[in-house]
């Protein structure tokens, strides 16, 4: 028997494929393909204390192997999601994490005081979206910001609390370890890098916001460079993510560091692409005599 | 909501100006309404390329397709040869909203808007008008196909090429006037939506129109495709043109932008 189950922070996952944030709305629009219970967790859209509309369309552009968005949180906020979502996804057996985001420390605050109350599992901390003008990003490119947003909304998270960072800085490492100073409970990266595509004939940006966060396969190798980076300065558990989109993919990047790993972009081309990597994860196991996952995290011998 | 996805074969291509694909995928089939649309896989790419259902045969357990080649993706797509598989997720969004067969519609397709028509159309027949507008001569389609399900065609050409020199408003204005009838569905460009949509607001006519956004998720999970729409109150909000829509109605739609 082969052991899937990986613990971050004391929360047990049945597998290390969790759906990322803003990839897979709160479940929903997948469970006509696949029950949630297959997944290790749900990490949930981005959430604010109050309701966002989000940037002006268009907000998605296609790019070599990968896409840009600058859709901008929106979301229902938090009240709206207690009512009608939260419901629904306490029947799930599967982790449920909220991400959270807004646009001044007091906002993360509030929604982690709210939310502690809730049947939640875990937090991620969104301190890296590059879509929204205040906050997001702002908090999670310095050290000294992201330590401080960290200290703060310690105070009222009553889960344990996963620091989401953005790869748009010069050293993602040190950042990591200013949040495990302050008392993250694990990190999680990357979330997508600042990008632009223009239409030529009209020379105007294709996306209304003009930036957006490149995501998708073409972002993985710099995804599991940071992965690696981070995983050699922490000891808190490492949650991997950038443009995985296969099983091998998964496995590469816990080789690097991860503890688990989260799915976005590929979900949109192929929506069972978590299935995929269960599945194919599960089966290399069985062929290679890999009885724990637990055991190829940092598996990686590098020269 | 229920949508499927898996590989299909591609069991007919017709000749024409457009990519004209009947796939056969019986259980989308079974499911599929005027006005909904697939999301089709190009290999190679990482979104999938959204087209409209442009007519259902649950008989014979299939669908038809009709698309332009616009850039990369439908360009690949082009290249399918009958036989081979495409992955494709549908049904998706929610269609028209279809009144007794015995009330009049009214039909507006501008170029790509043109497909979703066909299966839009059908079950008035003859108590359908389709109004189709097309660049010129060479890009018409689907005109047969509306005859043939008892529609009545009324065509315009952006160069006079072939039909009405104009454009389909033209055409509405002189149906309206023949007498009102009980609904217009439309689907084009968003400019000729606005003006079909004006028109139907000073005529008292419902209509509904079928809005295009870029689409990743195509399902509503990643709220790539919002399309800014009137609430009740007035206010406006961004809705997604992949679960709220594709088919909105035109009153509630914000054109300005
Ligand atoms: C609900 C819906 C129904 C549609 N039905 C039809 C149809 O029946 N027949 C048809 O010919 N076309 C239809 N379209 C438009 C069709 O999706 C685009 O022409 C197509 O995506 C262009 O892809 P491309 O790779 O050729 O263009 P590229 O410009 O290379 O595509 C780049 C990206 O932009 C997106 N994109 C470009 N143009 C559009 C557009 N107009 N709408 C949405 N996304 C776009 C592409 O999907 C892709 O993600 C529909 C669009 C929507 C939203
Ligand atoms: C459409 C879209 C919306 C996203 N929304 C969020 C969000 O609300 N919060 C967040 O932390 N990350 C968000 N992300 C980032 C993803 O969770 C993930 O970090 C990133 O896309 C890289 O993974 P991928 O290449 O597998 O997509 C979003 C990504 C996409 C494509
Ligand atoms: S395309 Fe993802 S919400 Fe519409």
């Amino acid at each position: 028997m082969t052991n899937l189950k990986v613990n971050i922070a004391g929360v047990e996952f049945k597998n290390p494929v969790i759906t990322a944030s803003g990839c897979f709305g709160f479940g929903r629009e997948y469970e006509c393909v696949y029950p949630l219970e297959r997944l290790g967790g749900i990490s949930l859209k981005g959430m604010t204390f109050k309701e966002r509309l989000g940037n002006p369309p268009p907000r998605i552009a296609e790019t070599p192997s990968g896409m840009l968005n600058s859709v901008g949180l929106q979301n229902p906020g938090v009240e709206h999601f207690l009512e009608h979502d939260m419901p629904y996804l306490a029947q799930k057996d599967t982790v449920k994490i909220a991400n959270i985001a807004g646009s001044c420390v007091e906002d993360y605050c509030a929604i982690a005081e709210r939310l502690s109350e809730s049947q939640i599992d875990m937090f991620e901390l969104n301190i890296s979206c590059p879509n929204v003008k205040q906050g997001g990003v702002a908090f999670g490119t310095s050290c000294e910001n992201a330590a401080h947003i960290v200290k703060e909304v310690r105070k009222y998270a009553k889960k344990p609390m996963i620091v989401k960072l953005s790869p748009n800085v010069t050293d993602i490492a040190s950042i990591a370890q200013a949040v495990e100073a302050e008392g993250a409970d694990a990190v999680s990266l990357i979330n997508t890098l600042l990008g632009m595509r223009i239409d030529i004939n009209t020379r105007r940006p294709i996306l209304k916001n003009n930036v957006g966060g490149l995501s998708g396969p073409a972002v993985f190798p710099v995804a599991v460079r940071m992965v690696w980076q981070v995983a050699n300065r922490v000891k808190i558990p490492v949650i991997g993510m950038g443009g995985i989109e296969k099983w091998q993919d998964a496995i590469e990047m816990m080789m690097a560091g991860a503890n688990a790993i989260q799915i976005g972009a590929a979900m949109f081309y192929n929506p069972k692409a978590p299935i995929g990597v269960i599945d194919g994860m599960q089966q290399w196991m069985e062929q290679n005599g890999v009885e724990d996952i637990n055991e190829i995290v940092g598996a990686v011998r590098p020269w | 909501m229920e949508y499927l996805q898996g590989s299909y074969r591609v069991q007919t291509i017709r000749p024409g100006s457009m990519c004209d694909f009947t796939i056969h995928c019986p259980d989308i089939a079974a499911v599929s309404k005027a006005g909904q649309f697939v999301h089709v896989r190009v290999p190679g790419f990482t979104l999938r390329r959204p087209i409209s259902i442009c007519e259902v045969d649950k008989a014979a357990g299939t669908i038809r397709i009709l698309f332009d080649i616009r850039g990369e993706g439908t360009k690949v797509l082009a290249n399918t040869k009958e036989g081979e598989l495409v992955d494709v997720m549908g049904p998706l969004g929610n269609g028209f909203t279809l009144l007794d067969s015995d009330k009049t519609a009214v039909v507006v397709g501008g170029g790509i808007g043109v497909p979703p028509m066909l299966q839009t159309a059908k079950s008035y027949g003859k108590n359908a008008t389709a109004i189709l507008g097309f660049r010129s001569a060479d890009k018409i389609v689907l005109t047969d196909d509306f005859e043939a399900q008892q529609n009545r065609v009324m065509l315009c050409t952006d160069d006079g090429s072939a039909g009405h020199h104009g454009v389909v408003t033209d055409l509405l204005k002189q149906r309206f006037d023949e007498g009102k009838p009980d609904i217009v569905y439309a689907c084009g460009p968003k400019v000729m939506l606005k003006f079909v949509a004006k028109l139907c607001a000073e005529y008292g006519v419902r209509c509904q129109v079928s809005l295009e956004e870029r689409m990743a998720c195509g399902v509503g999970a990643c709220l790539g495709c919002a399309t800014p729409i009137r609430r009740d109150d007035g206010s406006v909000t961004y809705l997604h043109v992949c679960k709220d829509g594709p088919v909105f109605d035109a009153e509630r739609v914000v054109f300005d932008d």
